[in-house]
């Protein structure tokens, strides 16, 4: 028995709306399957499953908007041992879980099927169903705290009142009162933590927020334009109208004489704007916390491209035209190869704890034509000949502009590259995608006057920067990698 | 109709109260030979005679006293003291005789005394004679506080408060007196319990009274030009507050602007804002703003008193910061 959750497609994601079911009742599905089709604010994502078996009730119909972590389908069948595999994925499943739930993540082994992650609203709660079965730590909070991490903890009441209404798990604190005993400020201190950034209050008039309740509208997805940022009752009735006037129903202010109104095919340029305008907030919102929670340190260093160039060159006219390769595919695989060598870029930030990745997922920033931005992820980048690499950068940046991603592109890229190289720009400081550690910028390749052997001559160069978190590292080891990649795409054989 | 002051309708006021009602008599400093510090009773003495028309010494606390005491002897007395600033000299008598006697008296005694006084700034009398003091009376319980701010009210309120069978005061404030506007010829009473819409709009509420109403227009006249609808509301009646009338027009505007003549803490538009909140709140699509005078003792400069009072600048901005 399993539960097939709303999983949680990046951490900006809150909530999202389930457009389509691939499976229905009955059906056997394996492990990587395509189950269902999820929209976000972002764009819509083929959601796989991770567990086999059969399943067994779908409790979420198409067109319902539910928040991360709400069941979607019952799955029968399922033996522990599906639900608990793959070690070395498990990486990758910690940065899923990781932006609403950080406190799992201590829990070491983590169980693959992801998404079980509650909404923000509950984090704490969120515990409970989460924490497989094989935990040795975790126990629901009891008045008696057997088992907890140092025998024969104890806890006030007062203590144990105050953590139960925060829900905040005491046996993970620390306690810094005399004799280790965990004091009222401990507590609220982590239930700061766990509610975090997330949890924020959405400024919003009372009428806003009473309009919104009528309406069932999500007052975080509304841009708000009253003063200081709020969203006021305007705002809301732009999305009501919006969603209203999506499906035919037009109010009927007559009576039988009213005909239908013809329904747009496309969505109207209203209902695109309103999207933009979400994912402009949700991109806005994200950002906003890496810069505010995210140490960054830059640094960057110009590339002589000449022999990857003079390579790049000769390997293409092998190929036919529909299979050449672009230098960008270059550069994807030097990043990715070189985080080998300095681990500490590849990976995530949770809890204040540096989280490498043993696999390398390499988002790519793919600037979207209605506006937006998304990175979702190659997977094993460093494992993929550059030609499976080409072929795969092809169709994610295809798909993405689409807006048809899965799920897992969505949600693992453990490292972030940047290439805004087609605009012209020299350099990009790009800022980091939390939970990830680090993000590669890479600029225009330009002939420039390279000095090189006492002689000075003529050469591509490509600027490479890093976006670093200084908590995962510091500037010497992010200095190591960009000569990693450097010294890498000094040698193309080495990216083959 | 015809074109009257604020003054003369004043005036009428009173002579048609004196004319009225025997038990009526007007009493204060400077009320009868010198006409009036502001000249509303000017004539009177000479047409109802000094036993009715009476000029008292310079003491508020007694002949606030004495008004109470006829009062209770039977009397309808108008009491007026030349302004809210020296009406501290008799805030023990309004207090904590007229406003209680009833209670006291386990409902035997009620003082049916009305009180005259001029309020406010804007006339360049620098800080001791520039009070807006009226939140202070609207905090008592067994008073009535009105506070004609248009020519109409000015000549129907007079009447009404004195058939209120307990205490009530009328603020007059100083810069109307000279206002003129059209009265029908048959004005006569009217009612002392409700607020006025002024200006309808759909907006925004500004709620003013008094002294700050005509600041309230023209601000909405403004703001009709920048394509923002304000409704006014003149509150006229200040205890006890008609807040239904306020609710009902904040329920449509979604914004609410209250401008007060009085020090912004703990002044009167603390509390219309406060029932604003407490009443409407969901319906609310700002914050309630206020515009209120500067927290310093008024200043005498002319330029200084302008930037300390509220002025029409100050509510068109207050209204446009609402994101209206």
């Amino acid at each position: 028995m399993g539960d097939f959750r709303m999983p949680s497609l990046g951490a900006d994601m809150d909530a999202g709306t389930v457009s389509e079911w691939l499976v229905k009742p009955g059906d056997e599905v394996h492990r990587g399957d395509i189950v269902a089709v999820v929209e976000t604010e972002k764009s819509t994502i083929e959601v796989e499953i991770f567990e086999s078996g059969v399943v067994d009730e779908i409790l979420v119909e198409v067109g319902q908007h539910v928040p991360v972590g709400t069941v979607l389908a019952r799955l029968i069948g399922t033996g522990p041992s599906a639900a608990h595999t793959a070690p070395g994925a498990s990486v990758a499943v910690a940065h899923e879980a990781a932006p609403n739930v950080p406190s799992v993540i201590e829990e070491g082994p983590i169980r693959r099927p992801v998404p079980t992650v509650a909404a923000t609203e509950a984090p704490a709660e969120a515990v409970g169903p989460v924490v497989p079965a094989m935990s040795e730590t975790r126990s629901a909070p009891s008045p008696a705290p057997a088992g907890a991490t140092g025998p024969g903890r104890v806890f006030s009441p007062v203590i144990r009142h105050l953590a139960e209404r925060l829900g905040v798990e005491l046996t993970s604190l620390d306690g810094s009162g005399p004799g280790g005993m965990v004091t009222r400020a401990d507590v609220e201190k982590a239930a700061k933590r766990t509610t975090g950034p997330s949890a924020r209050r959405v400024r919003s008039s009372p009428l806003a927020r009473r309009l919104a309740a009528e309406h069932g509208i999500d007052l975080s997805a509304v841009p708000g334009t009253g003063p200081g940022g709020s969203v006021v009752e305007h705002d809301v009735q732009l999305v009501v109208s919006l969603a209203t006037s999506e499906p035919a129903a037009r109010p009927a202010t007559g009576t039988e004489s009213v005909t239908k109104v013809p329904v747009a095919e496309e969505p109207t340029a209203a209902v695109v704007e309103g999207r933009q305008a979400a994912m402009r907030k949700a991109i806005g919102a994200l950002m906003a916390r890496s810069k505010r929670e995210i140490p960054h340190y830059y640094l960057s260093t110009t590339i002589d491209l000449s022999s990857a160039s003079a390579w790049l060159e000769r390997a293409n006219l092998e190929r036919p035209v529909s299979k050449r390769l672009v230098a960008p595919v270059l550069l994807l695989k030097a990043t990715a190869l070189a985080v080998a060598r300095v681990p500490e870029m590849n990976g995530f930030m949770v809890n204040d704890e540096s989280m490498p990745s043993e696999v390398v997922h390499v988002g790519v920033a793919v600037s979207l034509r209605t506006g937006g931005v998304i990175a979702p992820a190659i997977h094993n980048a460093d494992k993929l000949s550059l030609d499976e690499l080409m072929r795969a950068l092809k169709n994610l940046v295809g798909r993405a502009r689409k807006g048809v991603l899965r799920s897992s592109e969505m949600s693992d890229p453990t490292i972030t590259v940047t290439n805004l190289g087609d605009l012209g720009v020299e350099a990009v400081f790009g800022v980091i995608y939390p939970p990830q550690v680090a993000l590669v910028g890479f600029g225009r390749i330009a002939q420039r006057p390279w000095a090189s052997d006492g002689m000075l001559g003529v050469r591509p160069c490509v600027t490479a920067t890093l976006s670093a978190d200084h908590r995962a590292s510091d500037g010497h080891r992010g200095g190591l990698f960009l000569g990693e990649i450097d010294r890498l795409l000094q040698d193309p054989e080495n990216l083959r | 109709m015809s074109t009257v002051t604020y003054r003369e309708a004043m005036r009428q006021a009173l002579r048609e109260a004196l004319g009225r009602d025997e038990r009526v008599f007007l009493m204060g400093e400077d009320v009868g030979r010198y006409g009036g510090c502001y000249a509303v009773s000017l004539g009177l003495l000479e047409e109802f005679g000094p036993e009715r028309i009476r000029d008292t010494p310079l003491s508020e606390s007694a002949f606030v006293g004495a008004g109470i005491g006829a009062a209770l002897g039977g009397m309808r007395p108008i009491v007026e003291i030349m302004t809210v600033n020296f009406s501290l000299l008799a805030l023990d008598q309004i207090v904590n005789n007229a406003a209680t006697l009833l209670h006291m008296s386990g409902g035997q005694f009620n003082v049916p005394l009305v009180i005259r006084m001029t309020t406010g700034a804007g006339r360049q009398l620098a800080a001791q004679h520039s009070h807006s003091l009226e939140g202070w009376y609207t905090h008592i319980p067994g008073i009535r506080v009105l506070a004609p701010a248009t020519v109409e009210d000015a000549r129907g309120m007079l009447w009404p408060a004195l058939c209120d069978p307990d205490p009530v005061i009328i603020f007059e404030h100083g810069v109307l007196y000279n206002f003129e506007d059209e009265l029908p010829d048959d004005a006569g009473a009217v009612d002392i319990s409700t607020a006025a819409v002024r200006h309808p709009g759909d907006d925004v509420t500004i709620i003013a009274y008094g002294g700050t109403l005509r600041t309230a227009l023209e601000a909405a006249k403004q703001l009709v030009a920048d394509g923002v609808g304000a409704e006014v509301i003149d509150l006229r009646c200040l205890r006890p507050l008609d807040t239904a009338t306020v609710v009902s027009s904040v329920v449509r505007t979604h914004r609410a602007v209250v401008v007060d003549e009085g020090w912004r803490t703990g002044s009167l538009s603390a509390e219309v804002s406060a029932r604003i909140t407490e009443e409407a709140f969901y319906d609310l699509d700002a914050p309630v703003a206020r515009v209120c005078s500067a927290e310093v003792p008024m200043p005498y400069a002319k330029h200084l008193e302008d930037e300390a009072l509220p002025q029409v600048s100050d509510v068109v901005a207050a209204v446009h910061a609402l994101g209206s």
